[in-house]
């Protein structure tokens, strides 16, 4: 088994990674070597952390500790020297592996634009990325009243929201038609620009930005229909490009990430690569999700749990759920070809359904707004489950033809057969042929059959029948 | 109840207590139809070697040929050759007297009971976060007036329909319901929201309800750092369970999630509590101890009418896990590895404590050891009927049917009584005085209505009996009296200073005060209806939170048992049915096993209502009619357990087990269907 495994990164691929060779029966040295000078946190949990109403500790996770792991946030790996097997760090030190794993990440793109050079941006304007980042935006953020956000993908909105929370003034800047193209259709866009709008987030489509004007008091962000918008604070919200510097300088084979096979090995069999960094198959994956399936297969192949473990890609979710923001976006809902479509639309509401269904599964769905059987096209999609016969379901969850048959209107219209009381097995019939042996009352029928007596339950049920019984002039029953 | 003879029989009345507030099931109405029924057992029964079939024979026949047996095994293969198996049922006398008996007559560490598949694992979670396992640490009237209940993996309209009561109670009170289980049970139909997980997915859930609680502000940040210890490792833990990611394991929209957080996070009185449906899995302790977790969090245990609470399953559900049947525990909730609480039970024995076994090994365990090369060779069973209640049941049928003596005490011939080689009649409920405790740790009366038939005998008299032949007569008779009450006072002396503590009780308390809580120390001092108003159970007085992760099921479904398979109760049928199942208006109710399964599987399958299916697991299959319900999740089926033959949903079950609590993983394996 492998003696010495170095991850690089303690974000959530590498920190996951140490977990599950921590939770592996084993002898073995794992070290984690954490560019960022903080525990482990949750990266998803950040625009949280921007409204304000948690603290740093929160974001925390937990970390695989004792046992054979040492961790060591704070020391930048500079150079893998793959001939010795050794990583080198920041300060020099040199730490032998058997086997290496990067789990470097992704960095925030900053966009090619007057005003900005990435390794000198002003103080008000800030990717949204790291914890770093985020303690940077809350500095500007406080005292500020407006900010803007560039960029109108999941993380952009998820930041928006976060600010527009804290009672700024907050402005969404996209260079497409509608939002999150990647992962909507242009009317579930226009749906959740409305919903945005309700939760104070005013939306700028169709506009790429052409400059940044930043000083001590503000921001300026330019438009390239020659309008401008001032702001005390611009957050960059223009995706990620992994990390792949000590890769490349490592003569791996890189293209817009570490290509891996499905082992998640590099082209150097001694060294894997997960998470953002990482290419299978020609996708990068972005979401925790993959990264931590690719840990779970690391895991098991490097301590042999199960040499035979596959990294297989599983479709993916997005999810978007805030305070008055519920999104699910999965697979390809606006594909068109063959198959049935779902949909249902009530923009007012801010409510948005598209499904697509093929062969009995679904292979794409969008879901906005309060859609109550999203949990379940949620799981459908991720299992690749039939769906169900009455579509509807898919759309109005549960609510459809779900739980039991409702009591009849009218106890005349009751099968003689219908249990009234479930917790004495009293049928409507009994409650009849008790009435007709002389009970009178309430009491009386109750005390002749037992009706009631349980949880107490069908008593207003029971009642029902008794008035009936006494209003009605004949009342057959069978026996 | 109330229970009035006159020359047509024996009828039952309900009673109004604080508890039932005169509410009885079928169950109970019918009950005194067992105690003149036909198959009642009035002899005792021994196989004959040849024929090999149960032959009426006396008493002292049926009791030398035990002790014959046993002393011959266990003078060749040890003490520990010989096992003893109790259950939930029992009074407080007669788990306390087989406890005795086991360490003091046989001095064998091999016992253990039927509880262990219903309450063990929330026993365990309450002990490891309380220091305390009492079901309900506050009285069941809590429960009317809270304004956010939380039931999980709870179905007491058809396990306990008068506790309906409470809720409907609740509810009209303006207070919320909200039921987390599989399927649409009759109690989820009652609730404001229903959350359907996934089988086996309910620690997520919580997990991810803890998270919002965290991001909500909703977390009693005071009562953490004052009454609480470990929170940050479970804070870290749960960092990890958004509520996107439980929402796509569990299937339960985060909608619903956020919705019953706020509920819990944001309400007056709040009250949280689990049942077998949380418990039954092999991770059971910690998906009871995520809920518990969560209430902790939100500062619930010890506030008044706020908590956490466990539905105990059995009619002894609660004293049978007090007093010494367990394979690691003394009398007063004691355990047997404490050498203080050895002294102090060796004391009031009268026995050296070097003399008493140590702790013994889990129901499942000790089942599945039965007659193998290194296991007991005799067992002796009192009211249990493992053959059906126990998981993988025709491996456990396998093992009892390799003892080289079986002896079962029982009012009726179980499916483990017919195995036996030697069967006991015993006395049943309304022929014998006792103590029970309900599920809120009050400890109740059971008075003897009238003598056992002729020809039968009490639990307690068969031990007094077998004590006498297995060592010197006088001292077995001092040592296994047959009278209750005097056991009852010895069980008072035991558990003094315990934490069931039940010495401050007699019964004539009992009888002034509609049942006494315990602990309650001292006859002139107060009982406890209310625990943990100051502090909690543990050594320093704070609750303890532990970190816990969801993992998945010790059998994932995959291509070839592709479907979820969850066990349960109906409301006419109690436990393996050997006494409902003989009851002629529960046997109309509740006639015959059936698989319930949702119409777009059915349909699938080609199977319409009420056909005949089969469902297969690795470990055998079960046979009985479909019964269609929209109310299931179509990804599982499910099936009533309380019946044997074809029918025994125990024949499918996983016997993976918990690892802290040895709980089978009865509510979640892989099976496929078919026509049968």
């Amino acid at each position: 088994m492998t003696a010495r495994v170095v991850i690089v990164g303690n974000g959530m691929a590498g920190a996951r990674l140490a977990a599950e060779l921590h939770a592996r029966e084993g002898d073995r040295k794992v070290t984690v070597l954490g560019a960022e000078p903080h525990r482990a946190y949750n990266r998803i949990m950040l625009s949280t952390l921007l409204t304000g109403r948690i603290a740093e500790p929160d974001v925390e996770l937990t970390e695989a500790a004792g046992h054979g792991i040492d961790l060591r946030p704070g020391v930048p790996v500079t150079a893998v020297d793959r001939s010795a097997r050794e990583v080198r760090t920041g300060d020099g030190e040199r730490i032998s592996y058997d086997h290496l794993v990067l789990a470097t990440g992704a960095r925030a793109v900053v966009p090619p634009l007057p005003g900005l050079d990435p390794t000198d941006l002003p103080q008000r304007v800030v990717p949204f990325r790291t914890l770093d980042d985020c303690r940077r935006i809350l500095a500007v953020a406080d005292g500020a009243r407006s900010a803007i956000v560039l960029g109108g993908g999941l993380l952009g909105l998820e930041a928006a929201r976060g600010l527009a929370t804290r009672g700024l003034a907050t402005t969404v800047v996209h260079h497409t038609g509608h939002l999150m193209e990647r992962q909507l259709d242009p009317a579930a866009g226009a749906v959740l620009a409305g919903t945005l709008a309700g939760l104070g987030v005013t939306i700028q489509l169709a506009v790429p930005a052409t400059g940044v004007v930043a000083d001590d008091t503000g921001v300026r962000l330019d438009l390239a229909d020659g309008r401008s918008l001032h702001a005390d604070l611009l957050v960059l919200s223009c995706g990620v490009r992994p990390d792949t510097a000590l890769a490349t300088a490592a003569g791996l084979t890189v293209r817009r990430g570490v290509v891996v096979d499905d082992r998640l090995r590099t082209s150097d069999r001694n060294i894997s690569a997960i998470g953002d960094c990482a290419e299978h198959d020609g996708a990068l994956t972005g979401l925790v999700a993959p990264a931590w399936a690719q840990a779970r297969v690391l895991a098991d192949v490097l301590t042999g749990t199960d040499p035979l473990a596959r990294y297989r890609p599983r479709p993916v979710v997005t999810r978007l759920k805030a305070a008055g923001i519920d999104l699910a976006a999965m697979g390809d809902a606006a594909g068109g070809g063959p198959g049935e479509e779902l949909t249902f639309a009530d923009p007012a509401r801010g409510t948005y359904a598209r499904l697509r269904i093929r062969d009995e599964r679904l292979v794409g769905a969008i879901l906005l707004g309060d859609n109550p059987a999203i949990g379940t096209v949620i799981q459908l999609f991720d299992r690749g489950h039939p769906v169900p016969a009455d579509r509807r379901a898919l759309l109005l969850g549960r609510a459809l033809g779900g739980a039991g048959a409702a009591p009849s209107a009218s106890p005349a219209l009751m099968p003689d057969a219908a249990v009234v009381c479930q917790c004495n097995t009293v049928t409507k019939g009994a409650l009849v042929r008790c009435w007709r042996s002389g009970a009178r009352t309430l009491d009386a029928v109750v005390a002749g059959t037992r009706a009631g007596t349980g949880c107490g339950g069908c008593r207003d049920a029971v009642g029902g029948i008794v008035d009936w019984l006494s209003e009605a002039e004949s009342v057959e029953v069978t026996r | 109840m109330t229970l009035r003879e006159d020359d047509t029989g024996v009828s039952v009345l309900p009673r109004q207590f604080p508890t039932n507030r005169g509410g009885l099931c079928q169950k109970g109405w019918t009950s005194a139809e067992l105690l003149d029924h036909p198959d009642r057992l009035t002899t005792p029964l021994l196989r004959d070697p040849v024929s090999g079939e149960l032959r009426p024979a006396t008493w002292d026949a049926a009791l030398d040929r035990i002790a014959t047996s046993l002393r011959a095994i266990q003078s060749s293969s040890g003490r520990d050759a010989v096992a003893v198996f109790g259950g939930g049922g029992l009074t407080n006398e007669k788990a306390y007297a087989l406890g005795k008996f086991a360490r003091v007559a046989l001095r064998t560490r091999n016992i253990d009971y039927n509880g262990r598949f219903c309450m063990s694992s929330a026993a365990a979670a309450g002990l490891r976060a309380f220091g305390v396992d009492r079901g309900l640490p506050f009285p069941l009237a809590d429960l009317g007036r809270a304004d956010t209940l939380l039931l999980v993996g709870a179905n007491p309209a058809e396990t306990m329909p008068p506790l309906v009561r409470w809720l409907t109670e609740q509810r009209r009170g303006g207070g919320q319901l909200i039921v987390v289980d599989p399927r649409v049970t009759a109690t989820a139909r009652q609730a404001d929201l229903h959350l359907q997980p996934l089988p086996g997915t309910d620690l997520a859930v919580a997990n991810a309800l803890l998270h919002i609680a965290l991001t909500e502000g909703w977390v009693d940040q005071a009562y953490v750092a004052e009454r609480t210890s470990g929170f940050d490792a479970v804070r870290r833990s749960v960092a990890a369970w958004w509520p996107a990611r439980a929402e796509q394991l569990s299937g339960v929209p985060v909608a619903d999630l956020e919705a019953t957080a706020r509920a819990l996070g944001t309400g007056g009185r709040v009250i949280i509590l689990t049942a077998r449906g949380a418990e039954q899995h092999a991770k059971g302790v910690d998906t009871v101890t995520a809920y518990v977790n969560l209430a902790l969090a939100l500062g619930l245990p010890g506030r008044e009418g706020s908590g956490y609470g466990c539905l105990t399953g059995q009619g002894n559900g609660q004293g049978g896990r007090e007093h010494g049947q367990k394979a690691d525990q003394l009398p007063g909730y004691r355990r047997i590895d404490d050498p203080a609480a050895r002294e102090h039970v060796a004391g009031v024995w009268g026995v050296p404590a070097d003399d008493l076994p140590g702790p013994g090994v889990p129901a499942y365990q000790l089942l599945d050891s039965l007659g193998t090369p290194d296991g007991p060779r005799a067992l002796l069973v009192f009211g249990s009927n493992p053959v059906v209640s126990a998981p993988r049941a025709a491996r456990i049928e396998g093992r009892l049917r390799d003892l080289d003596l079986l002896v079962v005490a029982d009012l009726l011939l179980s499916e483990t009584a017919a195995l036996a080689d030697v069967v006991l009649p015993t006395a049943q409920w309304a022929e014998e005085d006792g103590t029970m405790t309900n599920l809120e740790g009050r400890v109740l009366r059971r008075r003897a209505l009238r003598p056992p038939p002729p020809g039968v005998r009490t639990d307690l008299a068969i031990l007094a009996d077998l004590a006498a032949r297995l060592g010197d007569a006088e001292t077995a008779a001092a040592r296994f009296p047959t009278d209750p009450a005097t056991v009852f006072a010895e069980l008072r002396r035991a558990s003094a200073g315990g934490v069931a503590d039940y010495a401050g009780i007699d019964w004539a308390r009992i009888d002034d005060a509609d049942g006494v809580f315990w602990p309650c120390p001292s006859a002139d001092g107060p009982d406890t209806p209310r625990l943990f108003a100051d502090r909690f159970g543990t050594p320093d007085g704070r609750a303890r939170f532990h970190a816990v992760d969801h993992r998945p099921a010790a059998e994932e479904v995959c291509a070839t048992y592709p479907l979820h398979f969850t066990t349960g109760r109906v409301l006419a049928q109690y436990q393996s049915g050997t006494q409902t199942r003989r009851v002629a208006a529960l046997r109309r109710a509740a006639p015959e096993a059936f698989v319930e399964l949702h119409p777009d599987l059915a349909a699938r399958l080609g199977i319409d209502d009420g056909d005949p299916v089969r469902v297969t697991s690795r470990r055998g299959e079960l046979r009985a009619p479909a019964r269609l319900s929209s109310g299931i999740r179509p990804d599982t089926v499910f099936a009533p357990f309380h019946w044997s033959g074809a029918g025994r949903a125990n024949s499918v079950t996983n016997d993976a087990v918990d690892p802290i609590s040895g709980m089978p993983e009865f509510k979640i394996c892989a099976v496929r269907v078919e026509k049968a």
